[in-house]
């Protein structure tokens, strides 16, 4: 059984076709990185992913859809490109992981959902872990022990990514979507959060969605490749698609393309 | 005895109300600082003093029509605003107009009563009865039980509408419940200060509590600790000056603000507030 199943999905953005027929599928353990430039329609296809945009087609989670499908949702973690909270907003970085907890109401049914088709949920902590404990587990995965009661606000930028990581990490989600995460973030930080994320994906067998234009970061960590345009292009394994040239050629060029924009219009 | 005044019935029914009042309006304020709808309380006010004046009309308890008309108008400006995307501030300018247009229509239609208009203005806590004060402190025990019942998903909410609705947050529902709760959180702080100094305990407070607390919990806590002891002793310091005391509780929360303002640049809240300054400035422009 697939984590998630997108089928034939199409979507607008603003009136314009975003995403077209688009069909791929997740499976247990899979670290998938989207490539496409800006506006092929990444984050309008996680998005409807997350039930926050109309679409076409069907989108399943461990086949799962309708009001099973709602009910699985908020075991998905999410990180957006960015998270636009009010400036000043008075939430420390512990605040802000407390809010991604879900109530034990929730995460029971969603477990059952999971083991009712005979899949298991991957847990990070152990069962009986307090919600505090989890808090003090997901801080030390992403490094920020030291900046827990600091205001989300005074944070950098990379610092303020990873407090939303954590935040999406501390629900022990099933499947982990993140949008271009490490977009304006320096090398050191951005190996640190490659280093999280594998690790999360080997020992704690959270599957990965993870759009980027970043072709080396792709080749590095990621276990399957997509690559879209509107249009999806190619999904396989990641040694297929850096193997096959014409593809890498596209791809490499829009990524440069990318760099030279700086990241401005990505719908 | 210089406090003898505080023996008094109505004195001491001001100061209950007042508190409770206060403590409504600093914890439903953060929210709505936060989602920056600042302004929403004042159109609610005005909407609400329509619905008093129709009680009066009508010759029903004016709280009640009170409630009603502004419970439905902010649910009915909040559907406008959902279906035709008109502007925020545009939508409470709507409120506004339309509710002290009614008000007025209606006082003058019925010359009949002889209502004060001053007194709903400026507030008037000093006149509150006991029918008043009793159902007030219900009201506002009911408002404090559901934001404390639901204080988790409204922080959510008001920080990451998105990101809520994704980990199962109803977020409509949860908007509307707010919103209906602001509503009458405006209409039991009415009397203390009057429709038009309304943002001010909405407000106030609130601006001042985010300099202080860093965690949510503690800001809000400070919010309810300032909003109570400006009301307090705002309606103490009025009596023997013989002042409004609405004007004092005011006054004195803007005290509070522009101290609180320059203890930050003296750096007594956030250690070192240049250097935070030019750091975040540094960060923007990177």
């Amino acid at each position: 059984m697939n984590v998630l199943d997108v089928e034939d999905v199409s979507a607008s953005h603003n009136g314009v076709l975003a995403i077209n027929k688009i069909s791929f599928h997740v499976a247990e353990g899979d670290l998938l990185g989207i490539v496409g430039p800006n506006g092929a329609g990444k984050t309008t296809l996680f998005r409807a992913i997350l039930g926050l945009q109309n679409y076409q087609g069907k989108i399943k989670l461990f086949g799962y859809e309708g009001s099973q499908y709602t009910s699985l949702l908020p075991m998905v973690g999410y990180v957006p490109q960015k998270v636009n909270f009010e400036q000043n907003f008075p939430a420390t970085v512990y605040d802000v992981i407390e809010m991604g907890l879900l109530p034990k109401k929730k995460l029971r049914r969603g477990a059952d959902l999971i083991q009712r088709c005979g899949c298991s949920w991957n847990r990070i902590f152990g069962e009986s872990s307090k919600d505090s404990e989890k808090i003090e587990r997901v801080l030390e995965i992403v490094g920020l022990e030291h900046l827990r009661d600091r205001r989300i606000s005074e944070l950098s930028g990379g610092e303020q990514q990873r407090t939303f990581i954590a935040s999406a990490l501390v629900k022990e989600p099933v499947l982990l979507i993140l949008d271009e995460p490490v977009t304006g973030v320096d090398m050191e930080v951005q190996n640190k959060f490659y280093s999280v994320l594998r690790r999360i994906n080997k020992e704690n067998r959270i599957s990965i969605v993870w759009a980027s234009h970043d072709l080396n970061a792709i080749s590095d960590h990621a276990t399957k490749v997509a690559c879209m345009n509107r249009d999806l292009f190619f999904h396989g394994e990641k040694e297929e698609f850096f193997s096959n040239k014409d593809l890498l050629k596209t791809y490499s060029e829009s990524a440069m393309q990318m760099h030279m924009h700086n990241h401005s219009h990505e719908v | 005895m210089p406090a003898d005044f505080l023996a008094y019935g109505f004195m001491q029914r001001a100061l209950i109300t007042g508190i409770a009042a206060a403590i409504c309006c600093a914890m439903v304020g953060l929210y709505l600082v936060l989602k920056r709808y600042s302004l929403f309380g004042d159109a609610l006010s005005h909407m609400a003093f329509g619905g008093i004046a129709l009680g009066y009309f009508l010759n029903v308890y004016p709280i009640w029509t009170a409630t009603a008309v502004s419970v439905s108008a902010a649910m009915g400006i909040t559907k406008l605003r959902k279906s035709t995307r008109i502007s925020g501030d545009a939508a409470i300018a709507v409120m506004l107009s339309a509710g002290l247009g009614m008000g007025v229509i209606l006082v003058s239609a019925s010359h009949g009563f002889t209502i004060d208009l001053f007194s709903f203005l400026f507030g008037s806590v000093l006149l509150t009865n006991l029918t008043d004060t009793i159902s007030f402190l219900g009201i506002s025990g009911g408002i404090i039980a559901v934001l404390l019942a639901l204080r988790k998903p409204l922080l959510h909410f008001t920080f990451d509408e998105e990101q809520a609705k994704i980990n199962g947050v109803p977020v409509e529902k949860l908007n509307y419940l707010f919103i209906g709760l602001a509503a009458v959180t405006v209409i039991i702080t009415m009397r203390l200060v009057g429709i038009l100094l309304i943002s001010a305990l909405i407000v106030l407070p609130n601006i001042t509590s985010i300099m202080m607390g860093k965690s949510f919990r503690k800001t809000m806590a400070i919010s309810v600790s300032l909003s109570v002891a400006a009301t307090t002793s705002g309606i103490i310091l009025s009596y023997p000056l013989n002042l409004a005391p609405s004007g004092c509780i005011v006054m004195i929360l803007v005290a509070m603000y522009v101290g609180t303002l320059l203890a930050r640049r003296a750096g007594i809240f956030s250690g070192k507030p240049l250097l935070r300054e030019m750091q975040a400035g540094a960060r923007e422009k990177s």
